[in-house]
Order: structure tokens, then sequence, then C-alpha cells
């Protein structure tokens, strides 16, 4: 043979027989393994908790008792009637832009256009509610919040048409079509929607027997929001749908090669994304606001946002992040009423919390070698 | 067999090429260099030297160390034992500053050049002369014609690189480097994304370089090449230097010997195939890449039940487009492909799967698991859906569970539980995950895309005997590997691949190991 001088390779290792596989690390046992097992829950608390104490600080540079401006806060948003309702009044609407971009978010997407899906499904509901006076209640409402999430829908599914087809990336989209949705509307209640010789733009009120009222403290759309919320997660868990959802959410490459169409699941995930914003808006206008009319609940896409983050994307997390972020913006007006701290404190409370929950440094931390592997939030910019 | 490929140890005057030699001017000259990641030993014990305005190829296949070695050479990663000298200074290679400083220069396998600069921008790029605090743009100018008169590479200086032709872009590459004074140019694999005209003037350029007297690595898998353009050559094998040879004493029949080596032929056992009814029938198929090339062009192949036919190709012959065109995930851009005489040319991956075709994937990290999904998930990856592991809308996480076991227990599935993260396990554990879900639902056509890369030998006897199962059952296998020996004993029946076209077909029996390693060379 012609190469008896070329040296064999040395022999490949053997593999060991008991293959040990590698993987995390076993958890300890007593309250440290269970800290480490919560700690999607131990990381926003201790985010929130550092949050308060830099809050404290500027609260106290203003001249105010921090223990008195937060036992405000929290006495008017969780302790008194009328508190307690604002906070579900609030928490309601929230709950759902919170799953408009915690649904995408599992989808690899990142829907930033919670706020203009809002925007729409409240105004598409406001000129159903005045449009159709003269119907039953039912009829109204039911009409009402169909247009508002068919408004949302259709609105979040042009970013998803754009990313499918041209490839444009949600994030720009979305951002580009919170600006077209304000602009858009501006118009639509300036002109064929403005209510009759008012100076303010705005639509006409709905219909009287169209208001979603109150249960007690309890405003007919939060059971609504959490049965959805739960009924989301169970969606993504148990059903095929999520299945394809979360594996082209984890590896797109496996999802195409498995047979899931991709593209149809970017196009469901958005318009299902745009379905529970524009719901949103439907439920904000028959339950609260009552009209449309701009400047009202102008961050409740955007909270969205905060509360995805805080809930890592989880549909029923999304309900207490939600409660959260309610109280805290119930309790801030009062807090400005007793104390003439500005309501923007609660911004910036959230803020501190969201950079703890998004920086995986702090996870590092706090738990070392335990850490759990941060997600990627999307797929990336190339994608 | 002619021509020895192993001149026994090439001494300093045995040179071919006299006028290189024999200047007796070391530029290179590595001694036991080894390097390992983790367990595995990409380098072990290499020692090769270069000499001045010589051409030296290091040839191998994919994953043999070449581009680890070159790395080092260039001061990207460092060696765990040995020295590298240059022009006889010993001391380690800090970063690729230091070797630049040094007269090393490299041209990557991916361009480093920013796509909407000019050719004259990019040539200053990293190390801008400025003139009256402004860039010197007419400096780099001057700088670019200079160096293309010099070296008879005509470019452009205003040319945006993104209006270049590949071959072009790589002009700018080679000349960026040179503009650093380079006594030893590495080439990584430049061939592999030029057409052949382009590689032609590649391979002058790098005749033209040597003459001047530039030292040349080449880094490549390409025989034609190596014996067209390089002086001495270096075959890489598992990370060893297996053999080293003057071009002029060798051919390529000598070089893919030593190439694809004498490694232990896992002997399968297997009784004769009784091939059946024709399953798979690819007639004409044509596939662009990823580049819009046409990579499969004018393939034509047909698997019949019960044998197992082996694709034996260097990589890059448009293998992994044929796979992924079957499969469905590559939509053909011409030709027919029909299974069981029904027509999926234009099927998509659920639907080839459920006309019954059975798919390994090629990078099974990328396309044959969620890492993030247990494995009883993965193993119903792309049967979600189907009875019984869901009824309808809703998932049966208990028969997927069941499923799961039971594919554990029979594939031999290494791992804590099969509710464990498939991303915890073994590249052998993960294979056999794939291969126990391709194979368990009884396909017509399994496709088998480098079925043991990265694989343990024990895994990897294990998946060749469930592969051989598989044909006794009746399936018909399409093998595709880039392991001459995996294809010279699995298969029943090897079709050689070159050029995206099948140069040869032959039965096992009659194969001889190095007439195929001449044709996958594509010397026909």
């Amino acid at each position: 043979m012609p190469d008896k001088d070329v040296a064999p390779p040395p022999a490949t290792p053997a593999a060991a027989p008991a293959v040990l596989e590698r993987g995390a690390p076993p958890t300890p046992g007593g309250l440290w393994g269970a800290l480490i097992r919560y700690q999607a829950i131990v990381v926003p608390v201790v985010g929130l908790v550092v949050a308060f104490v830099v809050g404290a600080l500027l609260i106290r540079q203003q001249g105010v008792n921090p223990t008195y401006a937060y036992k405000t806060l929290f006495q008017s948003a969780l302790f008194t009637r009328d508190g307690l309702n604002q906070t579900l009044q609030r928490t309601t609407p929230l709950i759902f832009t919170g799953l408009a971009v915690a649904v995408p978010l599992r989808v690899g997407l990142f829907n930033i256009g919670a706020q203009g899906q809002f925007i729409f499904g409240a105004l598409a509901a406001a000129v159903v509610g005045y449009k159709l006076h003269s119907a039953p209640g039912i009829v109204i409402i039911l009409v009402a919040l169909l247009c508002g999430l068919l408004a949302g829908a259709m609105w979040a599914s042009i970013a998803g048409f754009l990313k499918t087809s041209r490839g444009v990336h949600e994030v720009i989209s979305t951002i580009m079509l919170n600006s077209i949705a304000v602009n858009i509307i501006d118009y639509l209640i300036n002109n064929p929607f403005k209510e009759k010789g008012q100076a303010i733009p705005r639509t006409p009120q709905i219909a009287p027997q169209a208001f979603l009222n109150d249960m007690g403290i309890v405003p007919i759309g939060f059971p609504i929001a959490v049965i959805l919320a739960v009924g989301t997660a169970w969606m993504l868990r148990r059903t095929t749908l999520g299945f394809q959802f979360e594996t082209v959410g984890r590896n797109k490459a496996a999802a195409g090669y498995a047979g899931i169409k991709i593209n149809k699941m970017i196009l469901l995930a958005m318009a299902l994304a745009g379905a529970f914003a524009g719901l949103a808006g439907g439920i904000e206008t028959l339950g609260d606001i009552h009209r449309y009319e701009s400047g009202f609940n102008a961050n409740l896409g955007f909270d969205g946002i905060t509360i995805a983050l805080l809930a890592r994307s989880n549909p029923v997390a999304t309900i207490p992040a939600a409660f959260l972020v309610g109280a805290l913006r119930a309790g801030a007006s009062a807090l400005q009423f007793d104390t003439g701290i500005q309501p923007e404190v609660v911004d910036m409370l959230l803020a501190i919390t969201l950079l703890f929950v998004s920086l995986p440094l702090v996870a590092k931390l706090i738990f070392r070698r335990y850490a759990a592997k941060g997600s990627a939030l999307t797929s990336g910019w190339g994608s | 067999m002619t021509a020895s490929p192993s001149t026994p140890a090439y001494g300093e005057e045995t040179g071919a090429k006299d006028r290189r030699a024999a200047t007796g001017d070391r530029l290179l000259d590595i001694v036991g260099l080894s390097k390992s990641f983790g367990t595995v030993r990409a380098n072990r014990d290499i020692s090769l030297h270069v000499e001045r305005g010589e051409i030296v190829a290091l040839l191998g296949e994919n994953g043999a160390g070449k581009s680890t070695l070159v790395k080092q050479i260039f001061g990207l990663q460092a060696p765990d034992e040995g020295t590298i000298a240059i022009k006889g200074d010993a001391a380690p290679i800090k970063d690729p500053k230091d070797a630049i400083r040094r007269g090393i220069g490299m041209e990557h396998q991916h361009f480093q050049l920013v796509p909407v600069m000019t050719v004259a921008e990019n040539m200053i790029l990293g190390h801008e002369t400025t003139k009256h605090g402004q860039l010197d743009l007419e400096g780099a100018r001057q700088l670019v014609r200079e160096l293309s008169e010099k070296h008879g590479l005509a470019v452009d200086p205003d040319a945006e690189i993104e209006d270049l032709p590949v071959g072009t872009q790589q002009r700018v590459e080679i000349l960026k480097a040179l503009s650093r004074k380079v006594d030893l140019l590495i080439l990584d694999e430049p061939t592999a994304v030029l057409t052949p005209q382009e590689t032609d003037e590649l391979l002058e350029v790098m005749k033209e370089l040597a003459a001047g007297g530039t030292s040349i690595v080449f880094i490549t898998h390409k025989l034609r090449e190596v014996l067209a353009v390089a002086d001495r050559v270096y075959v890489l094998r598992q990370g060893s230097v297996v053999g080293e040879v003057a071009a002029a004493d060798t051919d390529a029949r000598g070089l893919a010997t030593m190439m694809v080596g004498r490694e232990v032929v896992l002997r399968v056992d297997k009784d004769e195939p009784k091939p059946g009814a024709d399953v798979l029938r690819v007639a004409d198929l044509v596939v662009l890449d990823d580049r819009a090339l046409p990579a499969v062009d004018g393939f034509t192949l047909t698997v019949r039940a019960g044998e197992i036919v082996g694709v034996a190709g260097v990589e890059g012959n448009g293998q992994r487009e044929l796979v992924e065109a079957i499969a469905g995930m590559r939509p053909p851009k011409g030709g027919l492909i029909t299974l069981l005489g029904e027509d999926i040319t234009k099927a998509n991956p659920h639907q080839t799967h459920v006309a019954g075709i059975g798919h390994i994937p090629e990078d099974r990290e990328r396309h044959g698991l969620v890492g993030s999904y247990s494995l009883a998930d993965n193993m119903v990856l792309n049967r979600f859906d189907e009875k019984p592991f869901a009824n309808g809308f809703v998932r049966n996480f208990e028969a997927v569970r069941e499923n799961g076991e039971a594919l554990f227990k029979e594939f031999d599935v290494r791992a804590a539980s099969v509710m464990a993260p498939a991303a915890s396990l073994s590249g052998g554990n993960k294979q056999k995950v794939v291969v126990a879900r391709e194979m368990s639902f009884g396909p017509k056509l399994l496709m088998a895309a480098q079925p043991t890369r990265g694989v343990d030998v024990g895994s990897i006897e294990f998946i060749h005997r469930r592969i051989v199962a598989a044909r006794d059952e009746g399936a018909a296998v399409l093998l595709v590997s880039a392991e001459l020996d995996e294809v010279l004993s699995l298969s029943d029946r090897i079709a050689v691949i070159h050029g995206g076209k099948v140069v040869a077909e032959m039965p096992a029996a009659d194969a001889d190991r190095t007439e195929i390693g001449r044709l996958m060379a594509g010397d026909h």
C-alpha cells in the first residue's frame, strides 16, 4: 500500500460508557433552591424593591416623607373602594395590551405597535357605539367590541404582511404604524366622526345602553381579560397552533424543516396581537371613556410592552404585571393630589424595575451559575 | 497504485521547484503545534514549514483542522503546545495586528469588506491616513492604483464593493492584505465562492505573487487547484498532518487517497439488497444555492425500495441543495422529483413528509431539533398535529410522552429523561433523537444527509445498523455523506456527484476507492 508511512490518525477517544449529559447544574434545596426555581418572580420583586428605594430618595428630595407618599399611593390604589375600582379599571386594558406584546414575543416578534392597534380599536368601537344608537345595548356592545377587535387586527396585520412579503422588521414597521395611526385618527375625529358643534376633536358619546358597567367594584372587562389571558396560556401550551408558534419563535429553521408554515404563523401572531390590542381599545371605550377623544389613555399600548417584559411573555403573568402597573397608575393621581408629587414618578419606578428584569446581568449577579438563560427577545434584526 | 503520495520525508533539497526551495529562506516554521477545544483535538502535533516564494497547499476535508491551524498563524488563536516561528522569530503571535506587523496577511473565507464603501475606502479601513485632519482619499486611490499595477490585479478604486462581482471583491481583499507589506499570504478556501473562470484567474494571480517573492499558504479541498498551483502539499486529517508531498510528485488519485485516508472502515453487516419498485425518481433537477447559482445542475438518479444509494462527493458540489430540494425546503428551478409516481417537485416540507419521506438533515442543531424543547416534543417535531399526538386542535401530551419513551428505549438515547431539553444532550444522542423520529413513522424514502457527522463511534455503528434495518424493511434509502468510508460501507449503489450532477454510478461491489476519489475531484 502506498501510504504505509502515513501516520494513522490517533484513535478517537472512546465515548465514556455512562455518558453524563451536560446541562444545568443540579439545583440546591432549601430556601436558596426555592429562590432559584422562582427567579422569574424573584428578579422583578428585587427590581421593584430597588426601584422603591431609589424612588424614596427622589421623593425625599422634593420634601415629602417617602413612607407617607408610598402609603398614600397604595392606600388609595388598593384599600379604598373607589381606588380598587380605579385600579381594576386600569388593569383591564393593560392585560390585553400586555398579551398583544407577549404573544408575538413567543413567536419571536417584538410588537411595538400595540398603541396604534389599541387606538384603532378604541375609535372603531366608539364609532359603532354612537352610530348604532337606537339598537339594543347588547347588540351595540357585541358589534362594537368585534369591530374594535377587527380594527386592531387589521392594523397589526399590515406589519405582519410587510414582514412576510417584504422582510420589513416588525419593530420598524410597528413604530411607523403607531405614528400613522395617530394621524389618521386625528383626521377622522376632526372630520367624518367629529361631534357637531364641539371645539374639541372627539366623537359623539356612545349610546348609554352600550356602556359597560361595573359589577360591584369589578369592571365587566376584567373577568374577560383574565379568561383570555388564561386561555392564551392554554393555547400556547396545549394546542397545535401554540406548538407551531413556539417552534417558530425558538428555531425558525427547524420550524421550516418540520413543515410549519412560518409566514402563516407570523401573520397569525400579529393579527392575534392586534385583536387583543383592539379589544382593549373597545373595552376602554365602552367601559370608561364612552367616546373617542385623543389624548385619553395615551400610554396603554406602550404599557403593554412593560407588562409583557415584566411577565416574561407568560400570558398568565401578564395579569399580576398589569395589576401592578394599574395600581401604580391609579395611585399616582392620589399621590399628586395629596403631596404634589408628579405622577411621572410611577414611570420611573416601572422603568427601574424593568431594567432589572431585562438585564440578564442582574439574574447572574444574584443567582451566579444558576441564573436562567435569558431568552432572546426577537429573532434578531436581520430576519 | 501509482504515484506514492508519501514521498519519504520531504527534505530540504528534494524541492521539485528548486528555484524556491533552493533559497533556503524559511519564512514560516511550525514545530509540534497542538490545539484542543474541550475534548476535540483540532490540531495534533503539526509541524510544517514554508519557504520564501513558495505556494504551500493545506489539503483536507472539512473539520480536518486546516482553519484552526491558520488562525493560530494569524494570531486569532493561541496554540496549546508547539511554536510558530516567522522568519526565525519564534515569539508568540499575540494577535492579528502582531501577525500583520510581522509580515503575515490573511484573506478570510468570508470577506471583511464594507459593501457600501468604495475600494479605496476599504483599502485604508483600519489604518486610515489623514491629510490636514481629513481622510486622505486621494492617497488611498493612489495606493490602489500602485498595488493594482504592481501585482497585475486590475481594480477600479472608486467602485463600490457591493457593485463588484465576487471575484473582484476577492481581489480587493488580496490587495488589502498586500498593502501591508506581506511576506506570507494565507488564503482560506479562496475559491469556495468563485466561478471556475474566476478561480483560474485567481490561480494565475497566486503564481505571479509567488514569482514576486510572496509565500502563499493555500487552504482548499479541491485537488485540481492544488495540482495547478501548489509547490508542496500538506494533507491534514483529523487534526494531524498525514502526508507531505511535492505537487509535482503526485496526482489527483494520490492526493484523494491521502485526504480521505484509510480510517477504520466500520464494517456493516448487511445482506444482499432486494431492490423493489422505484421509489424516488429525480430527473434533470436544477436547484439554486443561496447565491442563486445552480448548485444542482441536471441531476438524475433513481432510488428503489430496499436499496441504499450513496451519493459520494466533495462537499459543496450540490449535495445540500439536492437534499433540501427533495425534502421540499428549497424549491427547484427545474426538473422533476417523483415519489412512488407522485410528483413532489413543488411540494413543501409538510407535504413531502406526508408523502413518506423521512429526512435526517445535515445540520441537526439548526434544522433537526429545537434545543429548548424536550426530547419527547422533538420526537414529534414534524408530526405534532397527527393522531395520536393531537386530537384536532389539542395536543395529547400523554401520547407524545409515551412515543418519546418508546423511541428513547428503542434508539438507546442516553439522557436523564424524555422531558430533558434536547440541548442538554451530546451530539450522538441528539442525532439518535433525529434518526428515531425520522425512522419511526415507516418512511417510504429515508434521506440521510451526513447522518454520522460529529457523532461518537458507538452511535455511528448504531445509526448505520438502523439505516440498514430500514432498508431491509423495504424503505428506499438515499445516503448523502462527505465520508467516503460511510458511503462505501453502507451503500448498495453509489452515485458520484460533482458540479451538481451525477458523474458516475456503480454498484457498491464494483466501487474502487481511488477511482471514486478521482471522480469526486472532478477528474472524469
